[in-house]
């Protein structure tokens, strides 16, 4: 039996260096964008100070670069070092769209960022503006890959289980590519890194602004950030990735759980703005609802019905029966490949196949197991109910934060309204929230998968390496002496180069003559 | 599907060995000029010209790396589960490398701090030497036999300690492979740099190409009396990818049986020799074009040595031969490597081009006189 300690170090490892990695991800897709735009204006205006704004930004964008690649060369190669089962089972279809990020997106973008440092002076102006765009694309495309592969973990279609070689293989490359939650999945992330770059940028501005220095740059970049992030904050949220929880019974589980539904409620079911879920009594206490909303948001229909969790546990333990009828197929056919009579019954029930797999974290042969650990089973189909339903609302609230704050400094610079202090400092404070957000989102879509990996496929336990506890004891140390020095060797090199600002090759008359010009929304009010 | 399963299985063993092949030629001479790094620049000036030769490209390179990785989840996923696996703590150490590298480049410049550059400096220069060194121990590992073995669901046991790693004939390779390396990044200082860095370069490469041809021979000596693995019996070239069902042995002499059956493939190691000793030429005749040719040729000529010495085989089992992945029993579906084959003929030339693009852009030499210009 696989030691549970393994199991739960490889899991804090993963958990500790993907959310590390995610630190980086989504400003480098927001700001890389960003980047863009403001370069484009300086190209069809020809103003220094649009290129001063690119370099600048650019310069901050570089150091988190450096850390997303450096992070992300980790997750590349954990699959491998950590969860070698997961992948010879998967790889077959989990390797194909990380290989295609590579080629289509990351050579990409890191072949050509080199240039966007080092070829001001060695390209043409539209050269250089391509360079940058191409650099955004990349950023994005490589966010397209990775998320078809996690879409494909949450929601595995596309693929079947092959007896003779004991794992799963595809069927459907286009499913896999297409899987609508991917899509979602997708749309949801970069957007979300997009409010991340926009924040970012006005929040820094916002500092200037109050201290007063820079501010012809300052003024700009606050507006750029603030159309920017309006757009991109509509979209975090308009387009969620709630509708993908509809599709299988185990998105359907983390749609219980986010809300906290122990039974099935009539269509179209109601949104829990607030409770406290309890897991032992499986009810939800303190409970306040809104009728329908859930209904729409989830099913985008009147009379859909959602289960909920006890009807989905009951569903499982029907599963886990079905599961071991293949799973008692399967080991005949390991010893007679050619017995048709059971691979006639594995084909009848192998997409049950996980869920008798599930019993091996209590028996070594699922077809031992009790009654009771069947139940036992059964109940780990069900994670922290309480961990979920709040990551998800304070995720929420921040998306519906994020839409007021671009309103409002939308509002203001486009209809030259004043931008008063307060806001400015609102503006700054901002700056820990998206990646708040972002890190509950992922916490509700991987550890909302838990007990899968593969949901419905392959347990999260099984999936491990063959590794000794104390090779993950030093592992895990290491990893976290080094991102912990580099974190804050990050921080303190944001933190000089935001200080010390800008390098303006603008002239000091022109700046000034500039600052004048620009939106009075920044005026300074009357003495 | 255009081609059957066979050719495609091969195709994808090709292009296991372009990949790493491609790996080690970019991303190998930047690691070189790391690993150089306090050997040849003195003082602040030198040290960022030294750098700023591989600044805006060792990022692509990287990806070389990344990409071989993702490759052969994706074409040879039993491989990836049981090397990366089995070599834990190695490939731990590989990370942390290249961990660090990504920020040694960008951070180091950041700051004015002589201290905080020189750490950079021994970051860079570690960064270099040990994913160098490892790559070559793991290549000597694998030539040997690993000890691993699969249970009845295919799951990848690994037997072996890191320590065990650490045997001769393995610090040997590790030493080609460095060598190799210090040699590629020498020739590309030779090209890229001027004044006292290329000199003190173009002498350091002039022995470690010495070194790679006295080693790489002992080496070729060494595994001419290794126990080798072959098949016993005919393998299915189109049967399914289960490890379990074939019968290995091993056998004195059986990694130089290729050579044997195709004489052609005595080329192969001679590029190997022949183009170390090509950059010993240029090195001496002060011929950059000529040095830089001779490294990349004696790069791909080493590593492609060990991949057909081996073939079919592509990671041996010490402990359990039966065990051994071959490529006709280790690879990904029929399917998969098909799509596969699509995606890499669309995009690889793409990829290409555009590198070679980016390469032409940064023509010419870096001088001590340029780095103030410049971002490291």
């Amino acid at each position: 039996m696989i030691d549970a300690t393994l199991v739960e170090l490889s899991r804090l490892q993963f958990a500790m260096t993907a959310m590390y990695h995610f630190l980086f991800v989504p400003l480098t897709l927001g700001l890389s964008f960003m980047l863009a735009i403001m370069e484009s204006v300086y190209v069809m205006t020809g103003r220094t100070i649009w290129r001063d704004m690119t370099k600048f930004w650019g310069l901050l964008f570089g150091i988190n670069f450096a850390m997303g690649v450096a992070t992300g060369i980790v997750m590349e190669f954990q699959f491998g070092t950590n969860w070698a089962f997961y992948s010879h089972y998967v790889g077959d279809i989990f390797g194909a769209p990380l290989a295609i990020e590579g080629l289509m997106a990351f050579f990409l973008e890191a072949t050509l960022v080199g240039l966007f440092f080092f070829g001001w002076d060695k390209l043409g102006k539209v050269q250089h503006l391509a360079v940058t765009w191409l650099v955004a694309l990349g950023s994005n495309l490589s966010a397209l890959w990775i998320l078809v592969a996690n879409g494909w973990m949450q929601n595995p279609v596309g693929s079947v289980f092959n007896p003779d070689t004991m794992r799963m293989e595809v069927v459907d490359f286009a499913a896999v590519i297409f899987n609508p939650v991917a899509q979602a999945k997708f749309v949801h992330t970069v957007a979300a890194g997009y409010v991340t770059g926009a924040v970012f940028v006005l929040a820094i501005s916002a500092y200037y602004l109050l201290r007063h220095r820079h501010e012809a740059l300052a003024k700009r970049s606050f507006t750029v950030a603030a159309s920017f992030g309006l757009a991109a904050a509509l979209s975090v949220v308009v387009l969620g990735d709630e509708s993908g929880y509809t599709i299988t019974d185990n998105q359907k589980m983390k749609l219980a759980m986010i809300e906290g539904m122990w039974h099935t409620e009539e269509a179209p079911a109601p949104f829990a703005l607030f409770g406290i879920p309890d897991r032992e009594a499986q009810e939800t206490h303190y409970e306040l609802k809104i009728p329908w909303v859930m209904g729409l948001i989830a099913t985008r229909s009147i009379d859909q019905e959602i289960p909920g969790i006890r009807e989905l546990m009951a569903l499982s333990e029907l599963h886990i029966r079905d599961g071991l009828l293949a799973y008692d197929a399967l080991e005949t056919l390991k010893v007679d490949e050619s017995n048709a009579e059971a691979r006639q019954t594995f084909l009848e029930n192998q997409e049950y196949l996980g869920y008798a797999l599930m019993l091996k974290k209590y028996v070594e042969d699922p077809r031992d197991a009790s009654d009771e650990q069947i139940a036992m089973a059964t109940r780990d189909a069900l994670p922290n109910v309480f961990a979920l339903f709040w990551s998800f609302r304070f995720m929420v609230v921040i998306g519906f934060y994020m839409i007021a704050l671009f309103g409002l400094a939308f509002y203001m610079v486009s209809l030259r309204r004043r931008v008063p202090r307060w806001f400015l400092r609102v503006a700054f404070y901002t700056l820990p929230l998206p990646w708040v957000a972002a890190e509950l989102g992922w916490l509700v879509a991987e550890y909302g998968r838990q007990p899968w990996v593969i949901e419905g496929v392959l347990p999260t336990f099984l999936g491990v390496s063959s590794l000794t506890v104390t090779d993950l004891l030093i592992t895990v140390a290491g990893f976290l002496v080094i991102y912990t020095t580099l974190a804050v060797i990050e921080v303190k090199l944001m933190l000089k180069y935001i200080r010390k600002g800008p390098e303006e090759e603008e002239s000091a008359d022109n700046l000034a003559r500039l600052d004048e010009r620009f939106s009075p929304a920044f005026n300074r009010p009357q003495e | 599907m255009l081609f059957d399963y066979e050719v495609l299985r091969l195709i994808w063993w090709a292009l296991l060995g372009v990949l790493l092949v491609a790996f080690a030629v970019t991303d190998g001479f930047d690691m070189g000029v790391a690993a150089l790094l306090p050997a040849v620049a003195r003082g602040d000036g030198q040290r960022r010209q030294v750098i700023n030769t591989v600044g805006p490209v060792w990022e692509g390179n990287q990806v070389w790396f990344v990409l071989g990785g993702g490759a052969i989840f994706a074409a040879w996923p039993a491989l990836y589960a049981v090397s990366f696996s089995g070599f834990y703590l190695a490939m731990f150490l590989i990370l942390v490398a290249l961990i660090i590298r990504p920020v040694a480049f960008k951070f180091r410049s950041k700051r004015d701090d002589a201290g905080w550059r020189a750490r950079w400096d021994a970051a860079l220069c570690f960064s270099g030497v040990v994913p160098a060194l490892i790559f070559g121990v793991a290549v000597g590992n694998v030539l040997q036999g690993v000890p691993f073995h699969f249970d009845s669901d295919l799951r990848p046991f690994y037997t072996g300690s890191f320590f065990a790693l650490l045997n001769p004939f393995a610090l040997l390779c590790g030493l080609v492979s460095l060598a190799m390396l210090v040699l590629h990044g020498a020739t590309w200082l030779q090209i890229k740099a001027d004044g006292e860095p290329a000199e003190r370069a173009r002498r350091i490469g002039l022995i470690a190409a010495a070194v790679v041809i006295v080693l790489f021979a002992i080496g070729g000596f060494w595994v001419s009396n290794m126990e080798g693995y072959r098949v016993v019996g005919a393998m299915d070239p189109m049967g399914p990818s289960n490890p379990l069902r074939k019968e290995v042995v091993t056998e004195a002499g059986v990694w130089l049986a290729n050579y044997g059956a195709q004489p052609l493939l005595w080329l192969v190691p001679l590029v190997g020799f022949g183009g170390a000793a090509l950059a010993m030429l240029g090195l001496f005749t002060r011929i950059g074009a000529l040095s830089f040719l001779g490294s990349k040729l004696s790069v791909a000529g080493i590593i492609t040595t060990v991949g057909v010495s081996m073939f079919p085989v592509i990671l041996p089992s010490s402990s359990d031969p039966g065990h051994s992945l071959m490529v006709w029993d280790a690879s990904s579906s029929h399917y998969t490597l098909g799509i596969m084959l699509i995606a890499t003929v669309i995009l690889l030339p793409i990829v290409l081009l555009y590198t070679a693009w980016v390469y032409k852009v940064l023509w010419g030499k870096v001088r001590e006189s340029d780095v103030n210009k410049d971002m490291y």
